[in-house]
């Protein structure tokens, strides 16, 4: 579709670049106290864009501005994730304490970018495009994680995001390079065929760059052994940047990975067809063990955390694995799982994050200790917080059981060869339960018992309530969510 | 009453919510709202009792409801021969076990409230008859459990509590493995019945890393259950759970909990894949005499009267056992022995009755010791018979019940797993009787030693047990006489399940020798 013709089915982008610009110029007039509007300004922008992305996902999957994104219902749904998490970190933005000290005007307006970033890393099918989104969304985020510049943890966060940043970025460049090199067009479609009519001979070439362009996806999805950064840049953070890192790019992220191995190296029949399985090598094996060895890590770090935000932080490196666990499979049934998994994970986890929020606002801290006792000092608070580790845990009747069983059910049905995966994926969910319910112990067993019970303000419980809903009830029904999926789980795929 | 299953699960559940709704300092309401939401199930499990079919093998009050299509999961209950009598016993202890946490005071809203949420679990467990309803219940009891070992528990409560916890998922996610292995090779689906039905023909050939799947699946699908009996080596948990639990949750714990590991192989190993019970029979039996040495000496070695009574429960579990690996003499290759295979299958059903009663009785009456003296160490009483009478008179009827002494309701199902299982494991068998030497001594010593000899001066005060403790005990006692003397209706009740469950078993057998 050439681009004047293209710009009617980027209404969404449009109006998401016309409320930056809106919040950038709201920034303007508003006094340091008030910074609150441009959320306002952002969220309402960001309502609107979700209703036009809603109304775009009818349209037939087409390509846009002469194949460089594509608009498809897999994008659509990927953005509505996106969306929801962004708009739930707005809304928790405006009473993280943290910010207080700043002008929230830059802040919201960052955020913004970064969601228009996000949206293209979902549905780039260029890698010239692919690259430019993932630096849109990286460069934000960089600013976003050092931004309380008094704090010299979050300028640690920040400079230490930008290093790693930039080298596996770098890498990733490289391989896209030698993709380039070899297939002699940067359009996926275009690669895609030439790599599957590859000989041999250009094997070497062909495995760098997979190993390369892994490198920056892993990165983006906090990998190991590309995760390095994750902690510390999750630590530093402002909470709700940390909370809102640890879901919308990860989704981007996914999903950006789903449609590269899709469309460009292999196709849905998984992981040994097309050009990456002309190279030999077994690639199911290589990014299972990669997704185990990822939970494994996540799991065992997060036992020896003192901090509960750290703790978070290993656990989404985990939560990481789990997904990654599908992508061996790489089948219609593993994105599926994926993006349930991805959708039913932004809930609870969003959910952990703003409790620590609220605790830290309330206490000052944010280690185990300042949990101590609080089932009892903040009954609901401690309650939510019960079920938001439940469902991290996996447990029914709870949400994350639901994504680990959509998990397990895939490989479980992709064969015996990827048996071991669900074993090592339910060993990894037991090990969890250990660092997941210290925080239930310390909130209930633990501590001294005080009855001055005390309720979080209607703003903080509304957000509360809004992902603590979903993260029980998709637990027990879950059939609009697997409808709406499987509705989603459709490609644009080039027409041969 | 056409949806009397549902009523069991959700009476419980909606009295759970009901309770934490109520105001914190009304403890007595909180108590008698309890004990009315507990006794109400009671009521309805007796008259699902009555209006149950004995005569009927197959599953009878069937309620089907669609849930998730897409993944092919429905709402199924059902109830047979096999989980009526345990769906009973649920109903008895629970109510019971309300009255027996009556002097709980840390908490008591929540306490109750979590309390009845483990009820609904264990019942839901025992009637649910889709996959994923059944996996959601039996987790669904585990948070109960936690929080009132760890909140409402001894001086060890936070390791026990997480202990327990972490064992038990881990034996949960083996069983979710099987599980959805057993999803898809028989066709996608959840439906219990129907993967009965669909099983031993869909697994016949399947491999799973070069095993047989059906091998596999069963020893994953065990191991879950095997956590929950528990078996030998899978018991280090209980001793721990049990010793730090309050009374009512160890009455519990004993009287329902481990039933359903014994439960669950029964419905789930032995209902769809009876063909690879042949195969692990001679490990059952053999397991079944390490839990009836293992727990037997163990019992012998304790100091503290509670661990005593937790041990008792390993060497109980083992007779179940045994029993429940007899159901391989109606196999044509074991000689057909049917006749056998009931004594043995009846007495293992039997025997998770009587311990649920009997064990019950036995951690009230040490609660009750517990709840004057603030110890339980064995060697830390003595004379106790001429100070507390009724106490020593009740506690004799225990310990000899436990002991399997004939007139009581255990030995007819112990009797009964060792008939059942002397044809075909003669040598284990003739082992396992020495459980039944160390059964009684270890009773017998333990209570020479806290009732007999001169009266320890720091008790001569001790208070006889009271109207309320009676009230619990009693009825448990009766029943315990009562089948002691006359098992014919509980056998009656569940012959007609058993003997289609047997003749499942010993069809596989001739099938597979053809």
């Amino acid at each position: 579709m050439t681009n004047l013709q293209s710009l009617e089915f980027f209404i969404p982008e449009l109006i998401l670049t016309i409320t930056i610009l809106a919040a950038l110029i709201t920034d303007l007039f508003v006094k340091k106290s008030k910074t609150n509007m441009i959320g306002w300004v952002l969220g309402v922008g960001l309502v609107v864009v979700g209703l036009s992305v809603h109304n775009l996902s009818s349209v037939p999957p087409t390509t846009l501005f002469l194949d460089m994104i594509v608009i498809d219902p897999f994008s659509s749904f990927m953005k509505i994730v996106i969306i929801l998490s962004t708009l739930l970190v707005i809304v928790a933005s405006w009473v993280n304490d943290e910010l207080e000290k700043y002008r929230k005007g830059e802040y919201f307006t960052i955020m913004g970018i970064m969601v228009m970033g996000l949206f293209l890393m979902t549905s780039s099918v260029d890698i010239i495009m692919l690259y430019i989104s993932i630096e849109v969304v990286s460069i934000m985020s960089f600013v976003l994680a050092a931004y309380l510049k008094l704090d010299t943890r979050s300028n640690e966060a920040g400079l230490k995001y930008v290093i790693y940043g930039a080298f596996s970025s770098g890498v990733m460049l490289f391989g896209l390079s030698i993709v380039y090199g070899l297939a002699g067009s940067t359009n996926y479609f275009a690669i895609q065929d030439t790599l599957s009519s590859l000989d041999g001979s250009a094997n070497p070439a062909l495995i760098m760059a997979l190993l390369m362009i892994f490198a920056g996806f892993g990165y983006k999805i906090s990998s190991v052994p590309f995760h390095f950064w994750t902690p510390d840049v999750y630590e530093g953070s402002p909470s709700t940047i940390t909370a809102y890192l640890s879901v919308a790019p990860k989704a981007a992220g996914f999903a950006m990975i789903i449609r590269f191995f899709h469309q460009v190296f292999s196709d849905s029949i998984g992981l040994t067809s097309n050009a990456i399985g002309s190279t030999d090598l077994p690639w199911p094996e290589i990014i299972g063990v990669l997704a185990v060895v990822t939970m494994t890590m996540g799991n065992l770090v997060a036992i020896q955390q003192k901090s509960i935000k750290r703790m978070l932080a290993y656990s989404s490196i985990a939560h990481a694995g789990y997904m990654m666990l599908a992508l061996p499979v790489l089948s219609m049934e593993a994105v599926e799982s994926v993006m349930i998994y991805l959708f039913i994970y932004v809930f609870m986890n969003l959910g952990a994050f703003f409790i620590v929020i609220f605790v830290k606002n309330k206490t000052g801290g944010e280690s185990f200790e300042d949990f101590e006792g609080l089932g009892w000092k903040m009954p609901i608070v401690g309650a939510f917080m019960t079920l938001f580790m439940l469902s991290l845990t996996g447990l029914p009747p709870t949400a994350g059981f639901v994504g680990k069983l959509y998990i397990f059910k895939t490989l479980v049905g992709a064969g015996s060869e990827f048996l071991w995966l669900v074993v090592a994926g339910g060993v990894n969910s037991v090990i969890s339960l250990y660092y997941y319910f210290h925080v239930v112990k310390v909130m209930f067993l633990g501590g001294k018992r005080s009855d001055v019970i005390t309720y979080p303000p209607s703003t903080m419980f509304g957000l509360m309530i809004f992902t603590a809903v979903p993260s029980l009830l998709l637990g027990l029904y879950w059939n609009p969510l697997a409808s709406w999926v499987k509705d989603s789980l459709v490609f644009y795929t080039q027409v041969m | 009453m056409e949806n009397i299953l549902s009523l069991l699960i959700w009476i419980p559940i909606l009295g759970a919510i009901v309770v934490a709704f109520l105001p914190r300092d009304k403890d007595n309401l909180i108590r008698y709202t309890s004990a009315a939401v507990t006794g109400l199930q009671f009521v309805i499990a007796i008259v699902l009792w009555r209006k149950f079919d004995p005569s009927d093998g197959s599953m009878q009050f069937m309620e089907r409801y669609e849930w998730i299509p897409s993944l092919n999961i429905s709402y199924i209950l059902g109830v047979d021969g096999l989980s009526l009598p345990m769906v009973l016993l649920t109903g008895m202890l629970f109510f019971i076990g309300v009255f027996v946490s009556w002097n709980i005071k840390k908490a008591v809203k929540g306490y109750f409230s979590l309390y009845l949420l483990l009820d609904a679990g264990v019942v839901g467990v025992f009637l649910s008859l889709d996959f994923f309803l059944f996996y959601i219940f039996w987790e669904v009891m585990l948070l109960p459990m936690y929080f009132l070992i760890g909140m409402w528990g001894g001086p060890q409560r936070e390791y026990a509590a997480i202990k327990f916890f972490l064992y038990t998922l881990f034996g949960s996610v083996l069983m979710l493995i099987g599980i959805l292995g057993l999803y898809f090779t028989c066709g996608k689906t959840f439906d219990i019945l129907l993967i009965m039905e669909r099983a031993p023909e869909a697994l016949n050939g399947v491999l799973w890393w070069g095993m047989s799947a059906a091998k596999v699946i069963w020893v994953l699908v065990f191991i879950g259950f095997a956590i929950k009996v528990p078996v030998f080596p899978f018991h280090t948990w209980l001793p721990l759970a049990h010793v730090e639990a309050p009374t009512a949750i160890s009455v519990l714990l004993a009287g329902i909990l481990l039933k359903l590991g014994v439960y669950g192989i029964i419905r789930v190993n032995y209902g769809i894949m009876p063909n690879e019970v042949y195969w692990f029979a001679g490990g059952l039996a053999f397991l079944g005499l390490v839990n009836v040495i293992w727990g037997g000496l163990c019992a012998l070695a304790q100091t503290d009267l509670k661990k005593l009574v937790a041990y008792s429960s390993i060497n109980h579990m083992g007779y179940s056992l045994l029993g429940m690996a007899a159901v391989v003499a109606a196999g044509a290759m074991n000689g057909g022995d049917l006749k056998a295979a009931q004594a043995g299958l009846s007495g293992a059903v039997f025997q998770m009755f009587n311990h649920g009663t009997i064990s019950a009785m036995l951690f009230i009456l040490v609660g009750v010791v517990y709840e004057r003296a603030h110890h339980r160490d064995i060697d830390g009483f003595g004379g106790l018979a001429s100070q507390m009478p009724v106490y020593t008179g009740i506690t004799a009827l225990a310990f000899f019940a436990g002991l399997g002494l004939p007139g009581f309701s255990g030995f007819v199902s112990e009797a009964m797993c060792f008939i059942g299982a002397f044809p075909v494991f003669r040598t284990i068998v003739i082992l396992s009787t020495i459980g039944i030497l160390l059964n009684a001594a270890y009773f017998l010593w333990a209570f020479q030693r806290v009732f007999f000899g001169k009266l320890n001066e720091k008790y001569k005060d001790m208070e006889e047990i009271n109207g309320l403790e009676l009230f619990t005990v009693i009825p448990l006692a009766v029943i315990t006489l009562f089948f002691g003397i006359y098992p014919g209706p509980y056998l009656d009740l569940i012959k007609a399940t058993m003997d289609q469950i047997i003749e499942k078993v010993a069809f596989v057998a001739t099938y597979a020798a053809l």
